[in-house]
């Protein structure tokens, strides 16, 4: 155990923070002015009603929405704007609340695409498969098998995406982010549409990442049982504004956090 | 032989591992795939890892006499436990895994289990609940360290560490090794080998204890009955707790020095099974049940010319294919036609089902239907019974090549030996025999006979050609009021070897004839209404249809024809059926949580119609309380139709028999 991790998940180093974000889309403000930090090693939940923006808050993490004001600073870089391929390059990977894997691929070659940014030989090396490809390959495959056998997964190494139920999928769909070797994990809703006895198993998985990996995650969850017993530090947004950061208990008592939820008028 | 007299100085698994790795060193002993890849160990890289990790449980405090519970799926690590507890001459305790909270804290206690060795952060986390309760439990050993990262490891060790702790000794000083190793050799067979929990579903669990030499006698035994050798090899896949794991796979991999592979993970055993294409092959019935209707299902999903192909050699198989495996004299055309067969659809759906290489294969623990049981033998498929238990280190009869049938359970093994006593109970004297119960001198009592024959529970005789038939367990056995033997559960499966009913329940005990009630399978039944546009609303409406009762009745009167070739069985056969009006439920308390029908329990709810088939009425009227899933209650009336059924003649040879 590092002196790290024994540290409260407040007073560790920040990962990454955004400062003053805003993002339209023409007249609609999506996000306006929102900063929060996310620190090494925790687990940091984003929640609100719908249409809060957590997901564009995601987005604009991970450089597919670029925001009209503010600065995203990651692994103490600042930038205006993040841009996707960057953000895969430099340690950040996600999963998406739509299951986004190719569906007539096995697993097994699934995760392997998400070992593509950590690839070195071009791509005629690769279809040569010869030499120094042949060795990276093999490399690259051990890794995607240690991710198969943590998230047991198994029985299906081989089976098309397609034909899998749709909690397998999800667990796919965090194995591909995995292969990346991410230092940032954004999960957008990994529980949606799930079972009782999926989201344990997923919540198991999400808190191994956490330890055995030191992998810092952000999720976007619905779940407030999940949540809460999750997280160590959750950021609440509504209309695109955040109502609430603190600890999972802390929020729980924020009187805006529950008015959102209960659904006061807003003026 | 010198060399088998040579070989029968090993009495204890210990000695049988440095015994392996003198005479097979580099044959393969254990497979494991991990990550997707076969890993291999062979014999003296098992011997190796045993000897490391035996001489760090040493250094962790384990001495002769300990006691080690070892949980956990098929992993060659916690095989090697097995072997590393016992060349300390300590005894170690295979307990199921997916055994509640409160069973293995009981087991644990009552063992006064030490350690324990366990797979993964599972069981770490069930023991380490229960800590408070197992005072003397000191030491957990891991062997998957996944998740398990930031836990206290004050009295929690990886399977490595200690492993690595071992090794350093053993490098330090060259003594240590030799000092192990004589100590296994200053082993008694009289030494408790293992101590094997039954799995308590017929009450409180106990501790079966079986000693070394007796569980290397039997093992013997049964090694040489199937011809093991070294060169063979099997699919750990069945819970390490079970005798029958531990017999088939541990004891006979010991003494054969044959080769155990352990399947990725539970979900994985077909793709395993394919891929290791074992030579020795273990399943309950219900697993060749499923396979066969998996296969059924993909013929059917299979295009017109490959159906009728399936169809054509499945035929030549099921008239020739149990004669060829037997070696009996086949036609030469037939056998022409059964290789083109082999070549066209036996072949590769072996190869699918991963059968491809078995030599012996058996299944055991229920009753095995006829047509299931052919099918997988006219494939070419060795599939044997045997019948054993716990208390006997598992093999009590087993049927030799050759002599196979479907509705007995073989020739008493060597060395056994088997006795009927007066009320039909099977009882038996074998090799492998229990030493007793553990810490239970009682029950160890009331399980043998004053003479030392354990009793099995089971109601059995042998027929003609020397083979033992069990027919239900003896607390059931009845007689009719003229005296003929009654066993409910052998004419109930009788009736549940037809695929369209689903459960059946027999009476007759101190009455004067058989009446059954049967259920009709909805499944196979909705498929044949399907088929033929009848149109049904419920299963109630179904199972009143004049074709459905036509053809139960047909069942039974197959079942009556049957029960009259058997002497002892003839005199039960059935006289009156009814279908009944609703599915029996566990939820309504007419089945147990394990699918068996509790006959008592439906006498007493279904008197009415009991009176009925007893008094000869042609119809009963009845009304039932059922519950409905949502835990709401209802009520259910019905008026059920009751017919008579032919029964046949008795052969002559029932006086003989008698």
């Amino acid at each position: 155990m590092t002196l790290v991790d024994t540290l409260p998940a407040g007073q560790r180093e920040v990962l990454l923070e955004v400062d003053n974000i805003s993002l339209s889309f023409g007249g609609v403000k999506a996000i306006s002015n929102i900063s929060f930090d996310i620190r090494v090693g925790e687990i940091r939940a984003i929640i609100g009603p719908n249409g809060a923006g957590k997901t564009s808050m995601l987005n604009v993490i991970n450089g597919f929405y670029h925001p009209q004001e503010g600065t995203i600073t990651f692994e103490g870089v600042p930038r205006k704007r993040m841009r996707p391929h960057h953000a895969a390059t430099h340690g950040i990977a996600r999963t998406f609340q739509n299951i986004a894997l190719f569906r007539g691929m096995s697993t097994l070659d699934n995760i392997m695409t998400g070992r593509g940014t950590l690839m070195k030989r071009n791509l005629l090396w690769q279809a040569l498969w010869t030499g120094p490809a042949e060795a990276e390959e093999i490399e690259h495959r051990e890794a995607v098998e240690k991710i198969i056998d943590f998230l047991e997964i198994q029985h299906i190494r081989k089976t098309p995406v397609g034909r899998l139920p749709y909690g397998l999928q999800k667990r796919v769909e965090l194995g591909r982010a995995l292969a990346a070797e991410p230092r940032l994990l954004l999960l957008d809703e990994p529980m949606a549409g799930m079972n009782r006895e999926e989201k344990e198993d997923m919540s198991r998985f999400i808190i191994d990442v956490n330890t055995q990996f030191g992998t810092t995650i952000a999720l976007i969850e619905h779940d407030m049982g999940v949540v809460m017993d999750l997280s160590d530090r959750v950021v609440v947004l509504d209309y695109g504004k955040k109502i609430g950061d603190g600890p999972p208990e802390e929020v729980r008592n924020n009187q805006d956090v529950i008015d959102a939820y209960l659904g006061v008028p807003h003026e | 032989m010198a060399g088998d007299t040579a070989r029968l100085a090993e009495d204890t698994f210990p000695k049988l591992l440095l015994r392996n790795a003198a005479l097979f060193g580099d044959r393969p002993a254990m497979r494991e795939k991990d990550l997707g890849i076969w890993q291999t160990w062979t014999w003296s890289q098992m011997l190796e890892e045993v000897r490391a990790f035996s001489l760090g449980l040493r250094a962790l405090g384990l001495q002769a006499g300990g006691k080690v519970a070892i949980v956990g799926s098929n992993r060659p690590r916690l095989y090697w436990t097995f072997a590393a507890v016992q060349s300390l001459g300590a005894v170690p305790i295979p307990v199921y895994s997916d055994a509640v909270a409160e069973e293995m804290a009981f087991v644990l206690k009552h063992a006064e289990a030490t350690m324990a060795v366990v797979e993964d952060q599972e069981q770490v986390d069930k023991l380490i609940g229960l800590a408070k309760r197992l005072p003397k439990l000191k030491h957990i050993i891991y062997d998957d360290d996944r998740g398990l990262k930031n836990y206290d490891h004050t009295t929690l060790h990886p399977f490595d560490d200690v492993q690595d702790s071992g090794r350093s000794l053993a490098k330090a000083d060259a003594g240590v090794v030799a000092a192990w190793e004589k100590h296994i050799h200053e082993g008694k067979g009289s030494d408790t080998s293992v101590i094997l929990y039954t799995s308590g579903t017929t009450g409180q669990s106990k501790g079966v204890m079986l000693t070394a030499e007796r569980c290397v006698g039997a093992a013997r035994d049964t090694v040489a009955f199937d011809r093991l050798t070294e060169t063979d090899e099997t699919l750990a896949y069945l819970p390490l707790a079970w005798v029958g794991d531990h017999y088939l796979n541990y004891a006979q991999g010991m003494v054969a020095g044959f080769c155990i592979a352990c399947p990725e993970g539970p979900e994985t055993v077909a793709v395993d099974l394919k891929e290791i294409g074992p030579t020795f092959y273990f399943a309950p019935p219900r697993v060749f049940e499923g396979l066969l209707t998996q296969v059924m299902i993909r013929m059917e999903d299979a295009g017109a010319l490959k159906r009728r192909i399936f169809s054509y050699f499945m035929d030549v198989a099921k008239q020739h294919g149990e004669a060829i495996l037997d070696g009996k004299p086949v036609p030469f055309s037939a056998r022409l036609k059964y290789a083109l067969g082999n070549m066209l659809v036996y072949g590769p759906l072996k190869n699918v089902l991963g059968f491809s290489r078995i030599r012996v294969a058996y299944t055991a623990g229920e009753a095995i239907g006829p047509d299931l049981f052919s099918f997988f033998r006219s494939l070419g498929i060795n599939l044997k019974q045997l019948y054993g238990q716990t208390e006997a280190f598992l093999y009590v009869t087993a049927q030799p090549d050759g002599a196979v049938r479907a509705d007995t359970v073989g020739l008493p093994m060597a060395n056994v030996d088997i006795r009927i006593a007066d009320n039909g109970e099977v009882l038996f004297k074998s090799p492998g025999m229990f030493a007793g119960y553990y810490k239970d001198k009682a029950k160890t009592k009331e399980t043998l006979t004053k003479d030392g024959y354990v009793m099995t529970g089971d109601a059995g005789f042998f027929e003609a050609d020397g083979q033992l038939k069990i027919i239900d367990r003896a607390k059931d056995v009845g007689k009719l009021k003229d005296g003929t033997l009654f066993a409910p559960k052998y004419i109930e499966n009788k009736l549940k070897f037809f695929p369209d009913v689903k459960e059946a329940v027999a009476f007759g005990d101190q009455r004067d004839k058989v009446c059954v009630f049967l259920n009709i399978d909805l499944t196979s039944v909705g498929n044949w209404a399907e088929r033929n546009n009848i149109a049904y609303a419920s299963y109630q409406e179904l199972a009143n249809h004049p074709d459905v009762l036509a053809t139960m009745e047909k069942h039974v009167r197959q079942v009556n024809a049957d029960l009259a070739r058997e002497p002892q069985m003839a005199g039960a056969q059935i006289a009156r059926f009814l279908v009944l009006h609703k599915e029996l439920d566990a939820d309504d308390g007419e089945l147990t949580r394990t699918q068996k029908v509790r006959r008592s329990f439906i006498a007493e709810r279904y008197q009415p119609l009991i009176d009925a088939l007893y008094s000869g009425a042609k119809e009963a009227d009845i009304t039932t309380e059922v519950t409905y899933e949502d835990g709401r209650k209802g009520k259910l009336s019905a008026r059920v139709k009751i017919s008579d059924v032919e029964r046949y003649d008795v052969p002559a040879m029932k006086e003989a028999a008698e």
